[in-house]
């Protein structure tokens, strides 16, 4: 049994843990909370030399050639920090689309310039307040140019380009969905960052007006892939909610263990105890089903659906426990602008609502396990 | 990352598959083996070492590692062998022996109890002690050589028909509670000792209540100093967080499908169900974030390490998810959920089964409010409880009694 990441792994981790420590404390979280930059660039920059962009991108197109468990190791950190960079659309959206559908010619135009971070990409999914489904993208592309709306588009207003999904056909099934990849710099594409619950990271709102677009992948092909994309990004958004329920369940203990009450520490009241000893359970059962995630994605197991699923589900409800506790542990302070406990819960309902909600990954999980049971 | 067995263990599990196909009898699924098969079986895989593989040799062990005894069990579990009664004795009081015992008390007990010739069980627990097993109150006076005990314990698995127990008393309650116990062997035939079965919501009987009417026990029989019974019951605990393994295989998320699946609800099958679907994936990745746990502990044992303390979730997690399950699948049987014929619900009344037992669960080992304590103190490293009886003399604590 070795179940577990390998020592070069976990040095990979811990590098990404002093770096993000160094240059990405909550004071500069709170920094894109309170201004307007839309992300932390010096510490895109640091990420970019390290080589992270290009974790899993294969050599011959630029990358370190790396795998997926480097990039769990790295996301894990990502989320502890609750860094403002547009990691996860650009490597965990953007690239995989293009490493699972892109032409050659995509791949040698788009793989080395995002492992270089020269670009930044990201997935244009959903348009407006209900999930992504062939029914509900109406997104249209013909003739080399795409129309439509794309709200909210994670990391939108950073990235140069993005892959979009839009509709081929006339049904609503998912052969009727194609994804086309565009110039966010062009013409025909006008974008506005968006008002969210999470200020440290953009989502965008744009508007294509007949914006010069190439299909990546077949005609048809597209719902195939975004499930594809959507299963590997659960793993490693799940990597990001491990960390950051680790962190704010840190965070809650060490206020419960300096603030006192009633003659003691806040943390010697069961009531508190239990709470803390409720958020370790769902963090390791987060993290444990997450490793398996990995475990499924490293290897591109046929049961990487239902792992990514596993992972996904697990990974969220520990988050969002985990951020809206951290609070409550911190009483009145808890829900000042000034403490930084509403930076997790925020980040949490994004993560949370990225990549389809936990109840969409719940219908799934039973599919796969009906399959299964069928079988 | 990979869920391979070393060459090492690789070699291991081959060598206990050979033996155990040689040398296990086939006692057919779903009987189960008596008393003297339970201990011809545990005879046999003492002389072979298999009976305590992580016992040094001396003892009569294997010297092997903790993950050799885990290969082991797993290629046991092919097969209907008997083993439970020699739990308490392999797992908990043998160890505590050889840890605070006498030469000529490890003389005296270890092997018998090894080869199975003397069964153990574990006298603890009292009506008004429990989770604070500090607490108890069974009395034991010295009178010349011998200790005269009056008393009561509960729960005592095993103990109608046990040879032997490892017994914690109160020896002085003048002085703070856990300052004055003294810990004993003692044979369960000695005059005085009434054994009375529990019987269980699920009508089933796994304990009992042990009672103790002026039992006389030889001072030799004494393990460790008087006194220091705190400290043995510690060594006894330790080893029981260690013997306890995982809650066996029942109905669970499977056959809840099944279920879903044969079960019509207004608007079709409840398998189509949303509110169905929820609870199903929730309970599934609960019993799958347990299993890899259980396997990045395993990934430390095979590598020679100490687990983390991740395993410490697991029964705060699996006993009140196996109500809550078991409580649900009666639900979506709507009225026809009461029914605990297994002849006339699904799965044998499986479910219903597990509705009565489980309460049991959350409770037995360890409550869940217990568990959470242990995380939130040894691993989250809180402030332990305030604890107002620390110092007074045990005669002086209020008890609620009036």
């Amino acid at each position: 049994m070795n179940f577990d990441f390998s020592d070069d792994q976990k040095l990979l981790k811990d590098q990404a843990n002093k770096f993000l420590q160094d240059k990405c404390d909550l004071t500069v979280v709170r920094r894109i909370l309170d201004g307007d930059e839309l992300y932390e660039a010096d510490v895109w920059k640091g990420i970019v030399e390290m080589g992270w962009t290009g974790t899993a991108i294969p050599e011959e197109y630029g990358g370190i050639g790396l795998g997926h468990l480097e990039l769990c190791m790295i996301a894990e950190e990502l989320g502890r920090s609750l860094a403002p960079v547009p990691f996860s659309s650009s490597v965990y959206l953007a690239t995989e689309a293009l490493l699972i559908a892109a032409s050659e010619d995509q791949k040698q135009k788009y793989l080395p310039a995002l492992a270089a971070g020269e670009m930044i990409g990201t997935l244009a999914l959903n348009e407006g307040t209900q999930a992504a489904t062939p029914r509900t993208i109406k997104a249209s592309y013909s003739g080399g140019k795409i129309s439509g709306t794309k709200l909210p588009v994670p990391d939108g207003d950073i990235a140069n380009f993005a892959v979009v999904a839009v509709k081929t056909g006339s049904g609503s099934d998912e052969g009727a969905i194609s994804l086309a990849v565009v110039d966010l710099t062009g013409e025909g594409v006008t974008r506005t960052p968006v008002t969210t619950l999470d200020p440290t990271r953009n989502l965008s709102n744009i508007t294509f007006d007949n914006a010069p677009a190439e299909l990546v992948g077949a005609e048809g092909s597209g719902w195939s892939t975004i499930r594809q994309v959507l299963d590997r990004a659960a793993v490693l958004t799940a990597f990001e909610q491990v960390g950051g329920a680790d962190a704010a369940l840190n965070t809650a203990k060490e206020y419960a263990l300096g603030r006192y009450a009633f003659g003691r520490p806040i943390a010697s009241f069961q009531a508190i105890k239990h709470k803390l000893a409720d958020m370790y359970i769902k963090n390791e059962l987060a993290r444990s089903n997450s490793y398996y995630g990995a475990w499924a994605l490293s290897t591109n197991a046929p049961d990487l659906p239902a792992a990514a699923a596993g992972a996904r589900i697990a990974a969220t409800d520990a988050f969002n426990f985990a951020a809206k506790e951290n609070i409550q542990t911190h009483g009145g302070m808890g829900f000042t602008w000034e403490f930084d406990c509403h930076l997790f819960y925020r980040r949490a309902k994004l993560l949370s609502v990225s990549l389809g909600s936990a109840l969409s990954w719940k219908d799934k999980l039973v599919s796969e396990l009906e399959k299964r049971n069928a079988a | 990352m990979d869920f391979e067995d070393t060459p090492e263990e690789a070699e291991f599990r081959a060598q206990v598959r050979d033996w155990l196909d040689k040398n296990a009898p086939r006692y057919p699924l779903g009987t189960r083996p008596n008393m003297d098969q339970s201990k011809a079986w545990q005879a046999v895989k003492a002389k072979a070492g298999y009976a305590a593989i992580t016992w040094p040799r001396e003892y009569g062990g294997m010297g092997g590692k903790s993950m050799q005894n885990v290969i082991y069990g797993q290629e046991e579990s092919q097969y209907n062998l008997p083993g439970a009664l020699f739990i308490i004795g392999i797992g908990m009081a043998l160890p505590t022996i050889m840890v605070h015992g006498r030469p000529d008390q490890k003389e005296r007990y270890i092997q018998k109890g090894l080869y199975g010739e003397e069964i153990w069980c574990q006298l603890f627990s009292e009506p008004g002690a429990g989770s604070d097993l500090g607490g108890i109150r069974t009395r034991a006076e010295k009178d010349g050589d011998e200790w005269v005990v009056n008393g009561q314990k509960i729960w005592t698995s095993g103990a109608h028909y046990s040879d032997l127990g490892i017994l914690v008393t109160r020896s002085d309650p003048t002085v703070a509670k856990h300052k004055g116990l003294t810990f004993f062997i003692v044979d369960m035939k000695t005059p005085g000792i009434t054994v009375k079965r529990i019987k269980q919501i699920s009508g089933e009987s796994h304990f009992n209540e042990v009672f103790f009417e002026n039992v006389r026990i030889p001072d030799e029989n004494r393990l460790g100093a008087v006194g220091d019974g705190w400290k043995v019951a510690l060594t006894v605990l330790m080893n029981e967080r260690s013997a306890v393994g995982s809650i066996g295989v029942s109905v669970g998320t499977e056959e809840l499908i099944d279920l879903a699946r044969e079960t019509e609800l207004i608007d079709g099958p409840a398998l189509n169900n949303m509110a169905v679907r929820e609870r199903i994936a929730d309970w599934h990745i609960q019993s799958q974030g347990l299993k890899y746990t259980r396997f990045r502990s395993l990934t430390a044992l095979s590598r020679g390490e100490t687990p983390g303390p991740e395993n410490s979730i697991s029964k705060a997690v699996s006993a009140p998810r196996r109500q809550d399950l078991a409580g649900f699948a009666a639900e979506l049987m709507d009225m026809g959920g009461i029914i605990r014929d297994p002849d006339l619900v699904p799965f044998a009344a499986g479910f219903q089964d597990n509705w009565l037992s489980s309460p049991g669960m959350r409770i037995a080992g360890g409550t869940d409010e217990v568990m959470r304590n242990i995380i939130s103190e040894r691993v989250l490293k809180m402030p332990g409880e305030i604890r107002v009886d620390k110092d007074l003399p045990f005669n002086e604590l209020p008890t609620g009694a009036g």
